[in-house]
Parts: C-alpha cells; sequence; structure tokens
C-alpha cells in the first residue's frame, strides 16, 4: 500500500480542516473524506487516524459525542472547539509557508 | 478537555476502554457495511490492541494509571496474608500512635507557637542562683515589679516589656456572694500586653496602659474567650458585671481574642487583671519575686547585646538589694552577685509546667521513637521475607519488560498502604492518650489545662511521619527486588545471602533499641519506686486536709471551735488544725540562732499546728510533750531531728532556747517543749528531711493579744479508706458550723504525696508499657526471622540430617547465628544506654548504671525473650524429616 500521507503533521491539518467544513464525522467518514476530496491521492492509515483523534481531543481542539446509528450501535462523532479553529488557521499558515518555502527552492535551483 | 478530565478517566480506565473498543469497532462496521472485505477492513486497520494502547496513553495519565493499578495490587497483597499484615499493621500503629501522641504533647507544651503578632521575637527573662547547698546553679523566672521596670526603662528602644504574674494556683471570686465563691485561673499582666499582642476584643474592650498607670485605679477584668464560653455562654451582656476577689471589686470591661488564653503555656488564664491591681505593697517591694517577665523584640533587635544590656541593670539591681540586707552574711551576699540573667526564647510561652516536663518529654519522644524503629525493622523483615517469596513473580515482570523504576514502585507502595493504615489506626491511639497522659499527670493543687488540638500540625506530623516510615522500612526490600536477576530467579536458584544479613543486621538493631528502652524502663520505675519510699515521717492514710478561709480574719479560739464541731461528725476519728497542710508546696521558713549567736546559714521551716496535730499526722513525740491549749506562737516550739542535728549535734534539745531571726521583726524567742520525729514538710523528696520547727496555730502580737486567722486547714482522719467521700458533708459542716467560716479546697493528704512524684510515675508508667511493648515486638520480629531462616535452610538442614547430624548440631548451627545477633544487639545497646544515661541523670534518683540489677534486668529479659522467640524455630529445625523435605525438593 503505498504512503502518500506521511508529511509530518498533515494529519492533523487535514481532519481539522474537514471537520471544519463538515462538523459530526466520525472516525471511518473522516477518513473517507480525506481520500474522497484529496482526488483518491492521501490516504490515511485507518489504525493511526484514532490515536490522532484522541490527542487532539486530549489537546482541546476537538470535541467528541456519541450519536445512536441505530438501536445496536453508536457513533463517535467529532467537531472543532473554538480552540481547533484557532490551531487550524495556525496550521494553514504553517503548511502554507512550508509549500512556498518548498516551491521558492524548486524554482531557484 | 484537560487533566481532570484525564484524571478523571484514569479511574474509569475499564469504561475508557471499552469506549475506545467501541469506537473501532463502530470504523470496522462500518468498513463492512460500505461493501469492503472484512478481512481487508481488518488488515487496512492494523493491530487494535497497539491503537487501543496508543490512545489510551493519550486520554488518562500514565504514571497515575500505573500508581492505581500498583494501589490495587498492592491491596490485594496485604489481603492475601491477613495475619501478617495485620500484625505488621497493628504494630506499626501501636509505634505511630505513640509518636504522634508524643508528639502532641511536646507541641501543645513547648513548640506551638502564642497565639499572638510576634510570637517569634518573644523572650523571656531568667535567673540562674546557686543553691546554697551545694553551688549548683537553680533555675527560676520571677523577679519583683520594681526590677521590672528597671529593667524595661534600660531596653525600652529595643523591646516591649511585659510583667505577668507567675500562675500558683486558682484564686477565688464570686459573682454573687460568699457562697458561690468559684476558682479561676487568675493573673496580672502589664496594661499594655493586650495591645503588644495585636490581640481584638472579643466582645468590650481590653485593658489598656491607661488601666495600668496608677496603684488600685483601675479594678478592671478581661476574660479570657474560653472562660466566657463554659462559664457564661458567650453572654455579650457579660460586659459591665462585677465580680469579687478577696476585698475587691472588679468590673469586667470584655473579653480577649478567642484562642488567647495567657502566656503561662498549660495553664490557660481565665481572668485578666491589671498589674497595678496588686497590693501596693507587694508592687513597691523590691525583693518581692512575684512575677514574670516577657520582652518582645523590636523586628531586627540582636537578644545577644540585649542580654548584656540587662545583665548590667540585673548587676545594679543586686547590688542595690544587698546594700537593703545589711545583716547579710558574706557568702549569701556573694551567692547574690553570682546570680545570672539569661534572655530565652519564649514563643510558646513560659511556664513552670514547660520547665518541670521538657526533660520528661523529650525523653518520652525519643523511648516511642526507638519503639517506631524496631516496629519498623520488625516491617522491613516482613518485607524482604515477602520479596523473597516474591522472586519469581518479580522476575516474571522484569522479563516482560518491566522497568525497576516500576518494580521499586510495586513494593514501595504496598509498604506505603502499611504505613497509611497503621498511621489511620494510630491516629485513633494518639487522640485516645494524649489526653490520658495529661490526666495522669493532673494530681493536686495545680490543674494543667493544656489544649491538644487536632490540627494540621497534628495530621502533619503524622503524614510525615508515615512516609518517612514508608521507606524507612519499604525502600531496601524494594531496591533489592527490582534488582533481581531474572534468569537466576527463574531458575529457582536466586542467592539468598543479602537477605539473610539484611534481617540478620535488623535483628540486631531491634535489640540493641530494645535493650535501650529496658534499660530507660529499668532506671525510671527504680527511681520512681525509690522516691516513694522515701520516708514521710507520718502516716497519710485517711487524712482529709480541708483547707479553709474565713471572710474577715477570726480569732484562733473560733478556727478551734468549728474544729471541735467537725469531731462530732460520724466517720471522723481525729481533727486538728494547721496553717497548711504538709507537701502541698506552700512553705515558711526563718533564720535560727541559738544562744545569740549570728543566724546560722541553714533555714528551718515553720509549719502553725494545734494541740493534737502530731497524734493525727501520727508523728510520734519522743520527748517532751504535746502542744497544750493557751500555747501560743512565739514561746513555745516543738523541734524535730533533722533540726537537733542542725543546731544542737544532734543531743535531745528538749528546754534549750532558740531565736527566730527575721530582717523585719526581728527575733523571737522560743522554748522547746516537745522533740518530735523527722516528718516531710515539703514537697522536695530528693532532698533530706528539712529542719522543721512546730509552732502553736494560735500566734500573738507584740501586745500579748492573740491574732486573728484568715486562712487554716482542718486535718482530719477518718475512719473510712476514702477520705474524700466525706468531703461534701465537711464542706457544710465548716459554712455551717460558723458563719464566715468556708472550705476553699479539698486534697487527700495521699493525693500530695503523690504530686511530686507524678512526673517519675509518668515516666516510670509509660517507660515500662513501651519497654514491654519493645520486647513484645522484637521478640516478634526475632521469631519469624528464626522462622524464616529454618524455612529457608530446610533443604540444607534435610541433608545433613540424612548424612547422620544429631538434633544437638542442628539446633546449635540453628541458634549460633541468632543468638551472635541478639549478643551484638545487645552490647551495642548497652554502649547506647551508657552513652545516654548521663543525659537522664537529673531526673534519676538514687540510682546508677553500676547497680548491677540495672544492666542485668534487661540483659536476662531480652536472652529469655531471645530464646523463647528461637524455640519453635529451633524445633521446627530438628524435627525436620529429611526423606519428606528431599523429595519435595
Amino acid at each position: 500500500m503505498a504512503r502518500t500521507d506521511s508529511l509530518q503533521g498533515s494529519l492533523d491539518l487535514l481532519v481539522l480542516k474537514i471537520l471544519s467544513r463538515r462538523p459530526g464525522l466520525h472516525g471511518y467518514a473522516i477518513m473517507s473524506a480525506i481520500k474522497q476530496w484529496s482526488g483518491e491521492v492521501l490516504r490515511v492509515d485507518e489504525g493511526s487516524l484514532y490515536p490522532a483523534l484522541h490527542r487532539m481531543e486530549e489537546a482541546g481542539w476537538l470535541q467528541a459525542e456519541w450519536i445512536d446509528k441505530d438501536e445496536a450501535r453508536r457513533l463517535r462523532v467529532y467537531r472543532l472547539t473554538p480552540k481547533g479553529k484557532k490551531q487550524l488557521s495556525d496550521e494553514v499558515s504553517r503548511w502554507q509557508a512550508v509549500t512556498s518555502a518548498v516551491d521558492r527552492v524548486l524554482r531557484t535551483v | 478537555m484537560s487533566l481532570w478530565s484525564r484524571i478523571r478517566n484514569t479511574f474509569r480506565s475499564g469504561r475508557l476502554n471499552r469506549e475506545i473498543e467501541e469506537e473501532l469497532a463502530s470504523h470496522l462496521a462500518e468498513g463492512i457495511a460500505e461493501g469492503r472485505d472484512p478481512a481487508e477492513v481488518r488488515r487496512a486497520f492494523g493491530p487494535a490492541l497497539q491503537i487501543r494502547e496508543e490512545s489510551r496513553d493519550f486520554r488518562l495519565v500514565g504514571w497515575l494509571d500505573s500508581l492505581r493499578a500498583d494501589a490495587i495490587f498492592g491491596w490485594r497483597q496485604i489481603l492475601k496474608r491477613k495475619v501478617t499484615s495485620s500484625a505488621a499493621i497493628l504494630s506499626l500503629a501501636l509505634a505511630i500512635g505513640a509518636c504522634t501522641s508524643a508528639f502532641r504533647l511536646i507541641d501543645a507544651l513547648l513548640l506551638r507557637p502564642l497565639p499572638v503578632a510576634g510570637a517569634e521575637r518573644l523572650y523571656s527573662i531568667t535567673y540562674e542562683s546557686p543553691s546554697p547547698m551545694d553551688g549548683a546553679p537553680v533555675p527560676y523566672d520571677s523577679c519583683s515589679y520594681p526590677m521590672f521596670l528597671r529593667m524595661r526603662a534600660a531596653v525600652r528602644d529595643q523591646a516591649e516589656s511585659i510583667a505577668i504574674s507567675m500562675y500558683n494556683g486558682p484564686t477565688d471570686l464570686t459573682y454573687g456572694s460568699d457562697q458561690d465563691m468559684e476558682r479561676v485561673n487568675f493573673q496580672y499582666v502589664s496594661g499594655w500586653m493586650f495591645g503588644v499582642f495585636g490581640l481584638r476584643p472579643a466582645a468590650g474592650r481590653l485593658i489598656t496602659s491607661d488601666d495600668d498607670s496608677a496603684p488600685g485605679a483601675h479594678p478592671y477584668a478581661v476574660l479570657s474567650y474560653d472562660y466566657w464560653a463554659h462559664r457564661f455562654g458567650l453572654n455579650p451582656n457579660i460586659v459591665g458585671r462585677t465580680f469579687r476577689m478577696g476585698n475587691d471589686v472588679y468590673e469586667i470591661v470584655g473579653v480577649a481574642q478567642r484562642g488567647f488564653t495567657g502566656t503561662e503555656t498549660g495553664f490557660a488564664t481565665d481572668v485578666f487583671v491589671p498589674m497595678a491591681m496588686k497590693n501596693p505593697r507587694t508592687l513597691a517591694s523590691l525583693n518581692s519575686f512575684w512575677m514574670r517577665t516577657l520582652l518582645q523584640l523590636k523586628p531586627g533587635v540582636d537578644p545577644a547585646p540585649l542580654q548584656e544590656q540587662l545583665r548590667a541593670t540585673f548587676r545594679a539591681i543586686q547590688e542595690e538589694r544587698v546594700a537593703g540586707f545589711p545583716g547579710q552574711s558574706r557568702r549569701d551576699r556573694e551567692r547574690m552577685f553570682q546570680e545570672k540573667l539569661f534572655l530565652e526564647p519564649a514563643s510558646s510561652g513560659r511556664s513552670n509546667l514547660q520547665r518541670n516536663y521538657r526533660q520528661a518529654l523529650e525523653i518520652l519522644g525519643l523511648l516511642v521513637a526507638l519503639v517506631l524503629m524496631i516496629a519498623c525493622a520488625n516491617v522491613a523483615n516482613l518485607m524482604t521475607a515477602r520479596a523473597a517469596s516474591r522472586a519469581r513473580e518479580m522476575a516474571l515482570r522484569v522479563s516482560i519488560g518491566a522497568g525497576r523504576s516500576r518494580l521499586v514502585q510495586l513494593v514501595l507502595i504496598e509498604s506505603a498502604w502499611l504505613a497509611i493504615l497503621a498511621t489511620a489506626i494510630g491516629g485513633i491511639f494518639a487522640w485516645w492518650s494524649a489526653p490520658f497522659v495529661l490526666r495522669t499527670i493532673n494530681l493536686g493543687p495545680n490543674i494543667a489545662r493544656l489544649d491538644l488540638p487536632m490540627d494540621w500540625r497534628v495530621v502533619g506530623f503524622a503524614f510525615g511521619l508515615a512516609c518517612a516510615v514508608t521507606f524507612l522500612f519499604g525502600l531496601t526490600p524494594a531496591l533489592r527486588a527490582s534488582a533481581v536477576k531474572p534468569a537466576s530467579a527463574l531458575r529457582g536458584g536466586e542467592d539468598p545471602h543479602w537477605r539473610g544479613r539484611i534481617m540478620r543486621g535488623l535483628i540486631a538493631v531491634q535489640v540493641a533499641f530494645c535493650f535501650v528502652v529496658l534499660l530507660a524502663a529499668g532506671l525510671f520505675v527504680t527511681t520512681f519506686q525509690r522516691l516513694s519510699d522515701q520516708p514521710m515521717g507520718f502516716s497519710a492514710e485517711r487524712i482529709l486536709n480541708v483547707e479553709s478561709v474565713t471572710k474577715s480574719p477570726q480569732s484562733p479560739a473560733l478556727w478551734e471551735q468549728v474544729a471541735e464541731r467537725l469531731r462530732a461528725v460520724p466517720g471522723i476519728e481525729k481533727v486538728a488544725l494547721s496553717g497548711w497542710p504538709l507537701l502541698s508546696g506552700e512553705n515558711a521558713t526563718g533564720n535560727i540562732s541559738v544562744n545569740g549567736a549570728p543566724p546560722a546559714e541553714v533555714f528551718s521551716d515553720f509549719v502553725a499546728v494545734s494541740p493534737g496535730w502530731a497524734d493525727v499526722m501520727r508523728i510520734p513525740i519522743l520527748d517532751g510533750r504535746d502542744f497544750r491549749p493557751g500555747d501560743v506562737n512565739p514561746a513555745v516550739a516543738m523541734v524535730n531531728q533533722a533540726f537537733a542535728r542542725q543546731y544542737f549535734n544532734g543531743e535531745n534539745p528538749m528546754g534549750k532556747w532558740f531565736e527566730r531571726v527575721d530582717p523585719v521583726a526581728g527575733r523571737s524567742r522560743f522554748q522547746i517543749v516537745g522533740f518530735i520525729r523527722d516528718a516531710r514538710s515539703r514537697d522536695q523528696l530528693r532532698l533530706a528531711i528539712r529542719p522543721t520547727v512546730y509552732i502553736p496555730f494560735a500566734s500573738v502580737d507584740d501586745s500579748g493579744a492573740l491574732k486573728p486567722v484568715g486562712r487554716g486547714t482542718f486535718v482530719v482522719r477518718t475512719a473510712r479508706p476514702n477520705p474524700m467521700t466525706l468531703g461534701a458533708i465537711l464542706r457544710k459542716e465548716v459554712a455551717n458550723a460558723r458563719p464566715g467560716f468556708r472550705v476553699q479546697d479539698l486534697h487527700t493528704q495521699v493525693e500530695f504525696d503523690q504530686t511530686d512524684t507524678v512526673k517519675e510515675r509518668l515516666l516510670a508508667m509509660l517507660a515500662a508499657f513501651f519497654g514491654a511493648v519493645a520486647l513484645l515486638l522484637a521478640g516478634v520480629g526475632m521469631y519469624g526471622v528464626l522462622d524464616y531462616f529454618v524455612i529457608q535452610r530446610r533443604r540444607e538442614i534435610g541433608i545433613r540430617i540424612a548424612i547422620g547430624a544429631g538434633s544437638a548440631d542442628i539446633v546449635r548451627r540453628v541458634s549460633f547465628e541468632g543468638f551472635a545477633m541478639v549478643l551484638l544487639g545487645a552490647i551495642a545497646g548497652l554502649a547506647i544506654g551508657i552513652a545516654a544515661v548521663r543525659c537522664i541523670q537529673s531526673i534519676l534518683f538514687q540510682v546508677r548504671l553500676t547497680d548491677s540489677a540495672i544492666l542485668a534486668l534487661p540483659a536476662l529479659t531480652i536472652f529469655t525473650a531471645a530464646l523463647l522467640a528461637s524455640l519453635p524455630a529451633v524445633i521446627r529445625a530438628a524435627r525436620t524429616d529429611p526423606v519428606k523435605m528431599l523429595r519435595a525438593e
């Protein structure tokens, strides 16, 4: 399986961005959204998504709640907290700084 | 989510696990619902357990979780061995409780700062004068008011000086008629005291310097909050009420701040009045020593130069005092100049109770600390033995990746459980025992009132103690357990020698400490016995002292009438009169001159007694006669044997004359009409019986008229074994006999006899108790260790027996090392004891380490205990069945 999501820190950015657009997604849906919106280019390592979600929840960026899917099953859905929104804008500007820097290098060399 | 939520998650980690599992399962279910192949979904997901662990680490506090797990595991370990665990906990609890209890007493009496502003800058002026007997320094605290004023002026810029009257037992006062007299603790204090101490009134106002400006001008009183609460139920209308004390009427102007009960630690003061209300003659006298001086140093003032300054002032005062005694002998004069002034820290107040009990409490603290050490050694051995049986478990833990620190934590937490449980039980013991000790010393006229709060200081001490003992007995086993080498331990052949060394060493330590405690117990018990066996010279049984006063002084004849009336009360055998009870702490002395010579260096005690008194007290008259009705003071006297030895070279002094020399009243002549056997007049059992002169209860003045008497004691010999049962009847009889007569206090003579040995009795009692506890603990410890050794060596013993060793040989082998340890410990204990006994010599009486019994007794006791403790192990060793033993292996 090709790993194309390995850019350090980009997973947080993607999760935050997706949840800012579509709050109330559960883990599987977040994973699907990343795959879909990246045009199937980026793929999250399914298992590692959950520790990341829980870490961000502990950091206070995300808030989680259980909703009933049907009688037998519950889903844990996530949404951004105000702190998470701020974190998203930080991450976005950091990402842009990094990519523009990389661009500059590519152009000049 | 926050740290708090992580802590919460830690304590519901089961639920957390389930939630994570559920979320992960829902992921798989979603994937399958999407139409993916279940096996592929699972493969893509990866190792669920690892993911769960990773998530867990984010969502709870790791170290807290391991702590929680270890605490639960430790608790189960304790429950698994209920008997040994409870034995360890109980012995520790007793020791920790005793330590906490000792701390409560020491803290309350000696350490706790007074609840006043600048308590840390509070100092007390104390003095030392060379004893007239042997020149040894005798400490005292008191001085006269003019001395105080002089010193106050000398250090005015550097300190606030406060005068406070010495506490001399409770005083009578009444809010109504004379029949409603009640006793309170009462003190004269400088008017500015409350201001200097920064105290606020709880009601009304406090006494100020204005109230202390002119002698007798401001009869105002301030109550303590405690007294206000228990006597008046916090009634605010109390301000403005009056009470009568002696002939003075005082008005209550206010109540002091809550928590302040004066500076006389151990004797809570109920009523404060200004210094200026003391009778003017005493107030003006340079030689009436009745008050103590406290200094509150201004911030930044160094006490050392201040002490020098005060010494210079004191020297000037002594010169002036000496000039006022023209007839003084040279030796006395020199002694006065040898007196020394000291400035001592007094942040916890200053009282005679502190002076009397400081050393005793410190010794007690040391003894209980030793007992605690013994108990700790026991638990350490228990933990070591337990660690041995858990070597395989530890090795397994190491093999599957447990870190060394985690193993230390595991064992330490188990120790902490023991310590916490022991401290909790010990706390209950301390809650009960500290007041018990206080009750034990409360005998006789001066009842100590000491607050023994269980506040953060005590709780903090107990908590610190629990932590300290945890490390004391838990750390070595924990470190050892964590150093386990899995390969050898799992093979089952770990080197057991280190364990044996530690356990044997601890046994030696236990024996040494136990020896010291037993030695101390022996010394204190002997001291108490020797003191109790000091001859009194009179018979105290069935004697009740009815200490009485009259509203205004009455003729001795009327006192005799009251005595006559008491003689008619059923249950009473004999009644006589005296100025005060023997051994009550009250004394009068006189300078004796024989044949007109200059007064002798040694003073005599003077006791006023009525005819028949010697008979009531059962003091035999050796020669001459008892007083007769009509005998008066001065003119006739009875003297004791010590008097004859001191002034008449031990010859029969019958019919001879002597003079009592008073610096003010001059010389009065006495003829000796009776020669009476020695009897103790003072509460100083450590000293020889003093030369004593008995004078008639009835005195005449210069013109030959009888002097009226305002205070006296009816000494009553009852027919009942407990004379106190007649107290209520006698109280009523005295009041009914004549108007104006009133019983102030009732004390049995036995009570007075015991008062002087209270401290020694307390030490003897507690040292004996802790000696027994120490012996028991050390014995149990020895038993456990020897038994453990035999079990450890059963294979070796089995082989020895199998190849023909006799049981005598086995017994010798098993018991030898145990007794070597006991011997080593006893020698160490002896060395410590010899070094320590020097520090407590002053508290001992007629007992030295050179008494063979003093050393032999603890040694014998310990060896007997060791013998008993090793018996089960030795029998077990000798009975080892080699066949069974070797087959089991």
